[in-house]
């Protein structure tokens, strides 16, 4: 579904990516794990054309959208959660839901809200409350649930677990798997919490200084004695 | 914030410290000492063809004692009251009221305005002033847009007044269009005004904006200025018509047609045409006022303001970020462009005059005290800003010092603005889950 073909990015003359092929199949969930700096998000922002990779091409469905501006990428059924969840904070969680169905319309509206309280019920109980005053676990559902609104085939997730407290990160990781099983769709998660995204992970990339230094299998990394002793150390 | 009720063993009874308030106020009575001693100590006066200095010790010992004194009784009231509430941010109860019953202080007030004419207090001065309060409501609720919506600062917005103010002109004196002929030529200049502004500046925000901003409303003055041959420079344009009704004229006599006043068989008065200027700028405003509470619903609005919120956000949602921000440009800047069109009308000559970074300065600060985005905010600190001078006239020289000083009370009291409580703009149909107010 989505092809990422030696892509490069540069921030001025920092080099970010250096070249980074991956895969993403259709129903699939797959993580891209590595250290602070390494390029995640970077990988993850170039998708959505924002900074723009300087050479290689991403593909969409065989659809080339390497140059597409942001929105256009989105309209094309990229949804983003990103990094620090960036809610609209003094906008209701209603309105945050609102806002994320902008490329959906009206038409589902409702049934999509449904949905997403179905899978985080804390958020019906915070329905006209400002995002801002949300705490942490709840931002992130937000963020989540307000990407789903516009019913994406594709979800990019940026670092979910980030901040959050060990039950929560695995509130979280299930209502991904949950949103994986039930409506197949395909995501590509973005996490430094490597054995959490390995353990729901189908396949797993290994990003370290703008380059895929490792790939293979959720279980094929968690077991790799290299990532056990770079990512994993001091036990989860 | 909290700078007089932390903690500290004296602070816990009442929380008010003595020393430190009477610290802090002598502190402030000595810098206003400072300040006064130039400012108020000396007066010039002509003595015999002279000029001459006269010495008003009592003047600076007067104020210095007063700011001392107001210093404490801030600083006492503060104690007493507690600067929790605005610490937190919350919309306090005076706010909340008014907000949740926006409407019907909405429906009050356009009714009292709707009125006002025909009330004993209806007299040609009040009519006058209170045309010139609306207009700056317009004026408020189009930068609105801008600034409290899509949160784009914007301190050049007198620009497009001008282009309003300027359309109309001259197109009545090379084509000879009416008021109501040119009203949408103007909004419609005003708006592509707002564009051309808008193109370059739309990866600015924040301060770097606000500058270019300054710099457009500056360029469109000093281009009316030496553009002599179109806009007569300096000199202004003079002999601007004056609308109609429904093509009546409001003199005592007219060349061709029928007037005003002998249409409806009543007897000539000048204050018909005041009275009309009033009623022809409260539709305007209210025509505004309605598009915005509207168009806050729709798609486009909510855009403006999760913009506001957050930019990049915004881009992974799918909203288009320059289309964005150029609407927001256009629509605000076509409000500007209407109340410019009615200000050349009503004045019947205009200038550059007019369209100084002062008036740019007002606006805004009628959107800021306002409470950022809140409707009712706008149209209350117009009042105050245009009003609260006029009250202070029989203060003569203290007139402007008196206006500082209620704008510093705003500041320290409601420091988010009157209305800073923002209304929700979505809701879910068909579920009663204690909404608090029916809309």
């Amino acid at each position: 579904m989505l092809e990422v073909r030696d892509v490069h990015t540069h921030y001025g003359h920092i080099e970010a990516l250096k070249g980074v092929s991956l895969d993403v199949r259709r129903g699939e969930i797959v993580t891209i794990i590595g250290a602070n700096g390494a390029g995640k998000t970077t990988l993850l922002m170039t998708i959505c054309g924002d900074p723009r990779a300087s050479a290689g091409r991403i593909l969409l469905d065989g659809e080339d959208i390497t140059h597409l501006p942001t929105w256009e990428i989105v309209r094309r059924g990229v949804a983003h959660a990103p990094e620090g969840r960036r809610i609209f904070p003094r906008m209701t969680v209603l309105e945050n839901l609102k806002m994320g169905a902008t490329v959906d319309g009206e038409r589902h509206f409702e049934e999509d809200v449904e949905q997403v309280f179905a899978l985080f019920p804390r958020l019906r109980e915070r329905l006209h409350q400002r995002g801002g005053t949300l705490s942490g676990g709840e931002q992130q559902m937000l963020a989540i649930g307000r990407a789903l609104m516009a019913r994406p085939r594709l979800l990019l997730l940026d670092e979910p677990s980030l901040g959050l407290a060990p039950n929560l990160v695995r509130q979280i990781f299930r209502a991904i798997v949950e949103i994986n099983r039930t409506r197949g769709l395909t995501i590509l998660l973005v996490e430094q919490n490597a054995y959490q995204a390995l353990r729901i992970a189908h396949r797993g990339y290994v990003l370290a200084t703008g380059e895929v230094v490792l790939q293979g299998t959720g279980r094929e990394l968690l077991a790799d004695p290299e990532v056990r002793a770079a990512y994993l150390e001091g036990g989860h | 914030m909290s700078t007089v009720a932390t903690v500290g063993p004296r602070t816990a009874a009442g929380g008010f410290d003595l020393v430190r308030a009477l610290k802090e106020a002598g502190l402030a009575a000595f810098v206003a000492f400072v300040l006064f001693v130039p400012l108020m100590g000396f007066q010039l006066v002509g003595q015999e063809g002279r000029l001459g200095l006269v010495y008003r010790p009592h003047w600076v010992v007067v104020g210095t004692v007063t700011v001392f004194l107001g210093h404490l009784a801030v600083s006492f009231l503060r104690a007493v009251r507690g600067p929790a509430r605005r610490a937190r941010g919350e919309a306090g109860p005076f706010a909340r009221f008014f907000t949740v019953h926006a409407r019907w202080f909405g429906v009050a007030a356009a009714l009292v305005a709707f009125l006002l004419p025909f009330t004993p207090f209806g007299n040609r001065y009040v009519v006058d002033v209170a045309t010139t309060v609306l207009i700056y409501v317009m004026l408020g609720w189009g930068l609105n847009i801008v600034v409290g919506l899509a949160g784009l600062l914007d301190l050049g917005y007198v620009a497009f007044y001008a282009v309003g103010a300027y359309s109309y002109a001259l197109f009545a004196q090379w084509f000879g269009l009416g008021f109501w002929e040119a009203l949408p030529i103007a909004g419609v200049l005003a708006a592509l005004a707002g564009i051309l502004l808008g193109f370059p500046v739309l990866r600015l925000r924040g301060d770097y904006l606000a500058i270019v901003t300054l710099g457009f409303g500056e360029i469109i003055r000093i281009v009316l200025l030496n553009w002599y041959d179109v806009t007569n420079g300096p000199d202004g344009i003079s002999g601007i018509p004056r609308p109609t009704f429904f093509g009546l004229e409001f003199k005592r006599y007219s060349a061709e047609g029928t007037t005003f006043h002998q249409f409806f068989g009543i007897e000539y008065s000048s204050l018909h045409r005041v009275v009309f200027l009033y009623y022809l700028i409260l539709i305007l405003a209210l025509i505004t006022n309605w598009f915005v509470l509207r168009i806050r619903r729709l798609p486009i609005g909510r855009a403006w303001e999760a913009l506001r919120e957050d930019e990049i956000a915004c881009k992974a949602l799918g909203i288009n970020p320059t289309n964005t921000k150029l609407t927001a440009f256009a629509l605000g800047a076509m409000f500007g462009g209407f109340a410019g069109s009615f200000f050349a009308t009503r004045q019947g000559f205009i200038s550059p005059e007019s369209f100084t970074f002062i008036e740019s300065a007002t606006i805004l600060a009628i959107v800021v005290l306002g409470g950022m985005g809140s409707q009712i905010g706008v149209a209350l600190a117009a009042l105050v800003i245009v009003v609260l001078p006029e009250l202070g006239r029989e203060f003569e020289q203290f007139r402007m010092l008196l206006f500082g000083a209620a704008m510093v009370g705003i500041m320290v009291w409601r420091p988010r603005g009157l209305l800073a409580f923002r209304e929700p703009t979505v809701r879910l149909h068909g579920r009663g889950e204690g909404e608090e107010a029916p809309r």
